[in-house]
């Protein structure tokens, strides 16, 4: 029986990740799930609705399901509907963050109100005009200079404005029906036209069907500069598959090709039926619709179903607590049952790292590129780098202690990844400069993979440290073992960290002709490098024994965690993506948690706990 | 041997130095990074790295705080030179490391041969506009021009740290002597009736009368150039011809007449000429879809030797320079008002194959001494 514990705790925490891919009962009809995974065309990619409404939701309200006043919950692309086709009813949910207390009392809420953190669009809208010229005083200032109050209006007007660029992107404001609308102008279409024609050349016209032409003109022109959501398919004729228009753009056309746009047409049917909930006409619109779109747009209305399975299914979330089990299990491991608990961590750190790799596959093959484009996915793929390096250790020691660094670095990281995600989008476009495959999978690759396990070896340290001051199971078998995995870890980290830093040398005398410029991240990465050699060097001249070793590798943590994110922090340079103000504080915390555990490791050894004859 | 002299190799020897050379190079590279902050990234080289001692500035004094670069890597040099040669035996063991310091010298020689002798400079051409020199981004230089021969220009520069230290020129190209009179290394000018509580201006001559060079504080940011300004006094053998203002605002040249002859004065980025030229023949900059996210920049050029002949064209973009004639042309940036001017970056390393050459080796005895340990542990393993 006790052998079988372990398949079972595995077997559990696989069928909970597998649940994720599953429809939910009582969740969201077909019909809705089929409208989310329409491709359109948003910030330079074409990905499902569903990615703008998720990615939408995380930048302006830091999570992805809506509540509605009325207690119900509406999952992301129920509430991209309403915000498309019922907008009075959406500008109703509580969905803005405001955190800072002089914003609160700029929009006016009074004392006791203070405490209400999410606004809805009606609540804020009275305010727009305080919230604009505030914005238009904070925007010039550079954002590292900001105060608190100045991000946060920029921040609260950069939201409201997406918000509003949505709600405009299909429709026209303040349409009652635009379905309607739109019929009754194809009917008049051919005798507008030739009014305006007339009125035009200066020869007798009907001077009502021309001004109501006129204003439909007018009304598009409006729509087409408002938002930036490309929703509408270039016509079949367009040599450029890229030429995505926006709604307002495409009925311009109308009055030149003499029909209204049948994309258009169909998002507007979905209004009208979503609108006066009627399910099974818009049901039968967007089956209708998507497999149009999958005749012509076939490769890239897949990968939009592939995206859509990808978001629902949050594989990067569910490794995060599948890590942390694992942790759970590892320590366990070392107080009571060592056998079952160990097996137990062991098959988990390998269920979350399969599901984090799955998930990075799926992101490499959505976006095309190697694994790490950006901050946020140097946070996944340093995660899985660094438990795919303590598999192996743990493989070879079979102590629990790979998968307890697995744990702690899989949870770290994810969890870290998760609220870098709350910045938009993260398959992101790559900037000119930056659009080389050649390059990022092997410079980034590399140099992250030199990131992951720099980190390893500190968190292999912070290890020792805990156990041999804090418990009695650090035994010398134990402690040798420790101390031959760090400064073999340390060995590889060289290796890879300065493969990595050079070759970006390589990169940066490609493309700007230096190969080293003295760069914020490039300095970060030249100091891990050091580092490093510096650990290695002391080891080898005797300079420090096992306990040295494990301080300094702790502050390789501080080292790399500056060059990852204190870095970009400084807002100047080449590689200055990413600033986010909430991390500086976070990197603080923890420069000073590893500062501590230095500490903690040069208590006189009479003080541990372990080693005391 | 005399134990003072033990004393002296022992020190230089030892991984104590290495140990401590190191952990100065990190706060030496971390201070620096702070210090771009303020400084930009060329000022940073010239203070921490270019230099023996980091200073800081006390009141009047400037007093040495910190080993600067050039003095950490020599003694990094001299370390890792007097170790090897004091330890060294042959044996297979150790090749690895051998060659990963091989390829550290290398590379810390080719830093500092580059650090002396790169040049940069910038290119910026509209489409159809051919050139054969190329502009420093941060040096300038007072071009005075003969002009008399409408076919050829020939021209004196003077370096701007001449007019900076007030250097009187004399040359026997020129029938006048060169005073610089006042000098701000940065500036910006407007027009006199604009400004009518501006101090009298020292010129005399040319558009000077009619400006109004304002002093203004010294940018150190990577993308703002300083706009230099200059009153330069000329004085003929019989006196002053009287007072110019010189200013890299000035887009043209301000031409005179003096001993029968045509003269241009003209402030300017300092050239580097090059016997062929480049002609853009078109700029192209594409962004994603539905954004402003910058896809792609290209420049399509065509280089005119000096031969003469059709030439050849040649496609620069993003991570693909072209090399030619020991200079290297990077697309730089472009100007977003136009999007026909293209900006590129030009630049002369002779060494620049070194870090190649040196990261390779590091690299491959890295990986010969990784494998070595990892064989050796697996060897251990088994036994026990």
């Amino acid at each position: 029986m006790r052998q079988r514990i372990p398949f079972f705790v595995v077997a559990v925490a696989a069928i909970c990740v597998l649940l994720g891919l599953a429809p939910h009962p009582g969740g969201e009809p077909d019909a809705v799930q089929a409208f989310g995974r329409l491709p359109v065309l948003a910030e330079g990619r074409i990905k499902p609705l569903d990615s703008v409404a998720r990615s939408t939701l995380l930048v302006i309200q830091g999570y992805q399901d809506v509540t509605t006043p009325e207690k119900k919950e509406l999952t992301p692309d129920e509430w991209l509907l309403d915000v498309l086709f019922v907008p009075e009813k959406a500008d109703t949910y509580r969905i803005f963050y405001v955190d800072n207390p002089d914003i609160l009392s700029l929009v006016g809420t009074n004392k006791a109100d203070l405490s209400i953190q999410y606004m809805s669009f009606n609540e804020l809208a009275p305010h727009l005009a305080e919230i604009e010229a505030q914005e238009k005083l904070a925007e010039p200032v550079e954002p590292q200079t900001r105060t608190r109050f100045q991000s946060s209006v920029v921040q609260l007007y950069g939201n409201l404005s997406h918000y509003l660029r949505l709600r405009r992107s299909l429709e026209p404001e303040g349409s009652k029906d635009f379905l309607g609308e739109l019929l009754h102008l194809q009917e008049t279409l051919s005798d507008g036209v030739e009014a305006v024609r007339a009125k035009e050349a200066g020869k007798p016209h009907d001077e009502a069907k021309a001004t109501a032409i006129i204003d439909e003109g007018q009304r598009f022109i409006g729509m087409a500069e408002s938002t930036d959501l490309l929703a509408i398919p270039p016509d079949e004729d367009d040599p450029d598959p890229n030429a995505w228009h926006n709604s307002g753009h495409a009925l311009l056309e109308t009055f030149g090709k003499g029909y209204v746009n049948p994309s258009v047409l169909a998002y507007a049917g979905m209004g009208y039926s979503w609108r006066s909930n009627e399910p099974s006409s818009f049901e039968h619109i967007v089956k209708i619709y998507g497999s149009s779109l999958e005749k012509r747009f076939g490769r890239q209305v897949r990968k939009a179903r592939v995206e859509t399975i990808f978001n629902a299914a949050q594989p990067f979330y569910a490794g995060m607590w599948i890590f942390l089990a694992a942790f759970l299990c590892a320590v366990l491991s070392w107080l009571k049952w060592p056998e079952t608990a160990r097996v137990s961590a062991w098959g988990l750190v390998a269920l979350g790292w399969a599901v984090t790799t799955a998930g990075i596959a799926t992101r490499m093959w959505l976006e095309g590129r190697p694994p790490v484009t950006n901050l946020y996915s140097s946070a996944l793929f340093i995660g899985w780098g660094s438990v795919a390096l303590c598999l192996v250790l743990e493989a070879t020691y079979r102590n629990a202690i790979g998968t307890a660094a697995a744990g702690m670095i899989g949870f770290a990281t994810l969890l870290i990844a998760h609220h870098l995600a709350l910045a938009g989008d993260t398959l992101e476009m790559m900037r000119a400069v930056l659009d080389s495959n050649f390059w990022l999978g092997t410079h980034v690759v590399v140099v992250t993979t030199g990131y992951a396990s720099t980190f390893l070896a500190g968190i292999l340290a912070v290890i020792y440290i805990l156990r041999g001051v804090f418990t009695r199971t650090l035994d010398k078998a134990t402690a040798d073992a420790l101390a031959r995995m760090v400064y073999g870890i340390v060995c590889f980290a060289t290796l890879f960290s300065f493969v990595g830093t050079t070759l970006g040398g390589i990169w940066a005398d490609q493309s700007w002709g230096r190969f080293w410029g003295w760069d914020p991240k490039e300095n970060g990465a030249l100091i891990i490098v050091i580092w490093n050699a510096l650990i290695l060097h002391a080891r080898w001249g005797g300079l420090v024994k096992q306990r040295g070793l494990m301080c300094l590798a702790v502050f390789g943590n501080i080292v790399t965690s500056w060059s990852w994110f204190g870095t970009n922090m400084l807002g100047i340079g080449l590689h200055s993506y990413g600033f986010t103000e909430a991390a500086f504080w976070w990197l603080s915390a923890f420069i000073a948690t590893q500062l501590a555990l230095i500490a903690i490791a040069n208590l006189p050894l009479a003080r541990w706990r372990s080693f005391r004859a | 041997m005399p134990p003072l002299i033990r004393q002296v190799r022992n020190l230089f020897v030892s991984l104590r130095l290495t140990v401590v050379l190191l952990a100065l190079s990190i706060i030496l590279v971390f201070w620096a990074t702070l210090g771009q902050v303020n400084l930009g990234v060329w000022g940073v080289q010239q203070r921490f790295f270019h230099s023996f001692f980091v200073f800081v500035r006390l009141g009047e004094f400037r007093f040495p705080v910190f080993p600067g670069g050039y003095l950490i890597g020599g003694l990094l040099l001299v370390n890792l030179v007097s170790a090897h040669a004091y330890r060294f035996r042959m044996g297979w063991r150790k090749s690895g490391i051998w060659i990963t310091h091989a390829g550290l010298i290398l590379l810390l020689v080719g830093e500092l041969v580059s650090g002396l002798v790169q040049q940069d400079f910038q290119m910026r051409l509209d489409e159809g506009e051919t050139r054969n020199y190329s502009e420093s981004i941060r040096l300038n230089e007072l071009a005075i021009i003969d002009a008399t021969d409408p076919k050829f220009d020939d021209v004196v520069a003077i370096p701007e740290s001449m007019l900076a230290n007030g250097t009187v020129v004399q040359s026997p190209k020129l029938p006048f002597r060169v005073v610089p009179r006042e000098y701000y290394p940065n500036s910006t000018v407007t027009l006199r009736s604009k400004t009518p509580n501006a101090p009298p201006s020292p010129a005399t001559q040319g558009m000077g009368p009619m400006l109004a060079a304002v002093p203004a504080e010294v940018s150190y940011q990577d993308d703002l150039r300083n706009n230099p300004a200059a009153f330069v006094e000329l004085v003929g053998p019989e006196g002053s011809l009287g007072t110019w203002i010189v200013h890299t605002l000035l887009g043209n040249p301000q031409e005179f007449n003096y001993a029968g002859r045509t003269w241009k004065l003209f402030l300017r980025p300092v050239r580097h000429y090059s016997p062929y030229s480049i002609t853009l023949e078109k700029f192209s900059h594409d962004i994603y879809p539905g954004t402003d996210i910058p896809k792609n920049f290209s420049s399509k050029v065509r280089i005119n030797p000096p031969e003469g002949g059709d030439g050849r064209e040649v496609l620069i973009y993003m991570n693909n320079p072209l090399r030619y004639a020991g200079l290297t042309y990077y697309q730089a940036s472009f100007d977003p008002s136009t999007d026909r001017t293209t900006i590129l970056q030009v630049v002369r390393n002779p060494s620049w194959l070194a870090p190649y050459i040196a990261c390779g080796a590091i690299a491959l005895g890295l990986v010969i001494q990784f494998l070595i340990h990892l064989a050796e542990f697996a060897r251990g393993r088994r036994r026990a």
